[in-house]
């Protein structure tokens, strides 16, 4: 399967577990690497946003707060009309490694379907019959 | 036949998007709405014949619809959902998780040298 519905890195970051997760979870640390600006409000079901210069925001839902190993929140997939509900969800989980962190970002859910995504195949008689029958329509227009 | 995956979408999409003639199509009805085959044979450098060609590939695919228009005449609109799920596909070459554990590192740097 090449559709790309989960993204993962694994990163190992020179800094203890509790300045990362304050860099992840805090609008003070979400504003100084990922967002123009940011606010958090930091436990399951909470809202988190971010802005960016261009103008584009994002909104997210916080969704698992186990400090300092996992956080976790959905948000929109970029380039889908606003009110579609469909959301990627992205965990961050952080392990101790030496006097570091190994951070993991997984990002899943990209390859969700649409609730339509499968009317093609139900449907396709019926096109067929009106774009035959738009055919015939068309001929007949054209020879009168 | 059993139900597409979104593989199978997205690639029905991106192979209508590597045609240009088709590419011109799908753009003209996402521009300017429904159409029928007359309608965009008069915007658009291609023959009748081959846009109904196209037309009827682009719904077999389930990119477009096809629907009743005016005078009899059958419309033809584009679907939204498999664009989506190509855009789906798109959004997540797009994501750059790569750039941003890049910007978290520096940050955590220069915080810490700040604070030492």
């Amino acid at each position: 399967m090449a559709f790309p519905d989960r993204i993962e890195r694994t990163v190992e970051i020179a800094h203890p577990p509790a300045k990362v997760w304050a860099a992840l979870t805090t609008a003070e640390g979400l504003s100084a690497w990922f967002g123009k600006e940011a606010k958090i409000d930091l436990r399951p079901g909470g809202s988190a946003g971010m802005r960016w210069d261009t103008g584009h925001t994002a909104d997210m839902r916080v969704e698992r707060v186990e400090e300092p190993t996992v956080f976790g929140f959905t948000w929109h997939i970029f380039g889908l009309p606003e009110d579609d509900p469909r959301r990627t969800y992205v965990e961050f989980t952080l392990e101790p490694a030496g006097a570091g962190t190994r951070l993991t970002v997984v990002e899943s859910g990209f390859a969700q379907l649409p609730e339509d995504a499968h009317h093609t195949a139900y449907d396709g008689n019926t096109q067929g019959w009106a774009s035959e029958l738009g055919e015939l329509v068309d001929y007949l227009d054209a020879a009168a | 036949m059993p139900p597409p995956d979104s593989e199978a979408i997205a690639e029905h999409v991106f192979v209508a998007l590597a045609d240009p003639s088709r590419r011109a199509i799908l753009a003209a009805l996402a521009s300017g709405g429904p159409a029928t085959a007359t309608d965009l044979a008069g915007r658009l450098p291609i023959t009748r014949q081959a846009i109904a060609k196209h037309l009827a590939l682009l719904a077999e695919a389930g990119l477009v619809t096809a629907e009743p228009g005016e005078r009899r005449r059958v419309r033809y609109r584009l679907r939204s959902a498999p664009m989506q799920v190509a855009q789906q596909f798109l959004a997540a070459l797009a994501r750059d998780w790569d750039g941003r554990l890049d910007a978290l590192k520096d940050h955590l740097d220069q915080h810490a040298r700040g604070s030492a």
